[in-house]
């Protein structure tokens, strides 16, 4: 057993060398498959010139109403709306259900009620009351991200163990100190687990419905390369949806480990 | 005086505003019934379409197709996914190789894969199971190798040393070991997958049940919109009621071992 685990620094490179070696080869084959060989023509997938070309072209010029920047930004920007005035709704709806159970009797009827409809499908509705502007997406956005936060929250505040709000209580701590000694620290974790979920399922939504009807942004660059069949620039879109999506996730982690050390610190 | 409530009046009382507001914001005429119909006209329309066909079938029709095609892109991301994911617990080169290509792709958004879904396959049947299975492959793939990596080796080891093939260990010993993490992930993955291939109808596919809120959105009929979303809804609370109960026998029955 312990020769099939070498130490973990050992490991680390390992799997980072095989990883390069990987993506290399993975390029080196793309380049083969369509410029070298063409046995992959541009209308199925772009080679690795036609991609750099299509990336300086939105780079520089523009694509689809926009350069890349102003497209990224637009997205993010319509995410960060939606995601955060849903977690500011959703984090404490979840706590005051995991809280108190009549808030949970009241308001869980209804919640299990809605919550089967995946967050894509109120994209038509979500156009029909606000058009295809900014105002749609959010909403969307909001539904989606407003789900994973309720839930998690929930779950992670009426997971405490009752002995430690007994020990709390016993020692005469008030309701507020509850709140912010016993409740929130405990429930921390779940809780960045439901801000993670609801972060992924803003970025799934938006990019949903950036393709079913936009002016700008990454789903409408993926849309008017599609209708273009601009394959290099479908790869761009894809590529910056990716990224991005990785760097807020990243943000997010990193805020995770921040809070959660100052909870252990004290 | 409050505290006296029981929890269930509680309940009710959720259900019933939630409800009553709904059809009393209409019935007053706060809200225009072109913007949000009533929950009365809704299981009208419900019924409605349920005898006569829009956009060419019946609602159920709609459902069935969207359900068919559901099926076979799930069934394809179980198929690859959990054989690949288990083999990636066993074999560490494998795992090397492949983790660093899984994890660029679980960052693209599913519904980006339309476009190339759509010109690699068509609108028919072949783009729309691509993408419900890249909705639906990440957590097929990550709960079966997690649950490889549960398995204990020196089991892997003793299957070895009674001379077992790759193949046997596979099906004896990696499979049931890993059981309870494939069946939760085959329940997040066809939760995912049912959304995304509802994305997909949106987008570019003209038939199924997402088409019929793409047509009902073009003839600003709100109700059909919400009609389509209800069944969708019923549709996915099914899929994850089903596959709830075999996740609980499964844990269950794995417990007891």
């Amino acid at each position: 057993m312990t020769a099939r685990q070498p130490m973990l620094g050992n490991l680390f490179t390992r799997a980072r060398l095989v990883g390069i070696a990987t993506i290399t080869t993975l390029i080196i084959l793309w380049w083969l498959l369509t410029t070298g060989f063409g046995v992959i023509g541009e209308y199925r997938f772009p080679s690795p010139e036609q991609f750099l070309a299509s990336l300086k072209r939105i780079w520089t010029d523009g694509y689809a109403g926009g350069t890349l920047i102003e497209q990224v930004v637009q997205s993010l920007r319509l995410v960060a709306i939606g995601f955060f005035t849903a977690i500011a709704v959703g984090v404490p709806l979840g706590f005051l259900m995991g809280y108190d159970k009549r808030i949970e009797a009241f308001i869980n009827p209804v919640f299990l009620l809605l919550r089967p409809i995946p967050p894509l499908a109120w994209i038509p509705l979500a156009i029909v009351w606000l058009g295809l502007g900014d105002a749609s997406k959010i909403m969307v956005i909001f539904v989606a991200a407003f789900v994973p936060s309720v839930i998690n929250t929930y779950t992670g505040v009426r997971n405490i163990p009752p002995h430690f709000v007994e020990a709390a209580l016993v020692h005469g701590a008030s309701r507020w100190r509850m709140i912010r000694e016993v409740y929130l620290p405990d429930a921390a974790p779940m809780i960045f687990t439901g801000l993670r979920l609801s972060l992924q399922a803003s970025w799934t939504t938006l990019v949903a419905a950036e393709l079913v009807g936009a002016f700008l942004g990454l789903g409408r660059v993926l849309q008017t390369a599609y209708r273009d069949v601009n394959t290099a620039m479908i790869l761009v879109a894809m590529v910056a949806i990716a990224i991005a999506g990785f760097v807020t996730t990243r943000m997010l982690a990193a805020l995770e480990t921040r809070v959660i050390r100052w909870k252990n610190i004290e | 005086m409050i505290r006296r409530i029981p929890l269930w009046l509680w309940s009710v009382s959720g259900i019933v505003l939630f409800f009553g507001l709904w059809q009393g914001v209409v019935s007053v005429g706060w809200v225009s019934e072109f913007v949000l119909p009533s929950p009365i006209k809704v299981v009208d329309r419900f019924l409605t379409l349920m005898g006569r066909p829009f956009a060419g079938f019946l609602l159920w029709e709609h459902a069935l197709s969207s359900l068919g095609r559901f099926m076979s892109g799930y069934v394809l991301a179980a198929a690859i996914g959990i054989p690949l994911g288990l083999m990636m617990g066993r074999f560490r080169l494998l795992d090397e190789i492949i983790t660093p290509l899984f994890e660029s792709y679980r960052y693209v958004a599913p519904l980006a894969w339309v476009p190339f879904a759509a010109l690699w396959f068509g609108t028919g049947i072949g783009g729309p199971i691509m993408i419900i299975f890249t909705g639906a492959f990440a957590p097929c793939l990550v709960n079966a190798y997690r649950g490889a990596k549960l398995v204990d080796m020196h089991l892997i080891e003793a299957a070895q040393t009674h001379g077992a093939s790759e193949f046997r260990i596979a099906r004896e010993v990696l499979l049931p070991g890993s059981l309870p993490s494939i069946v939760a992930g085959l329940r997040i993955s066809a939760g995912l997958g049912w959304q995304s291939l509802i994305g997909a109808e949106l987008i570019v596919v003209s038939s199924g049940i997402g088409y019929v809120m793409t047509q009902g959105q073009m003839n600003l009929s709100p109700e059909t919109v919400i009609t389509a979303m209800l069944v969708i809804g019923l549709i996915g609370l099914a899929l994850d009621v089903i596959l709830r109960m075999i996740e609980s026998r499964v844990s269950s029955k794995w417990k007891r071992e």
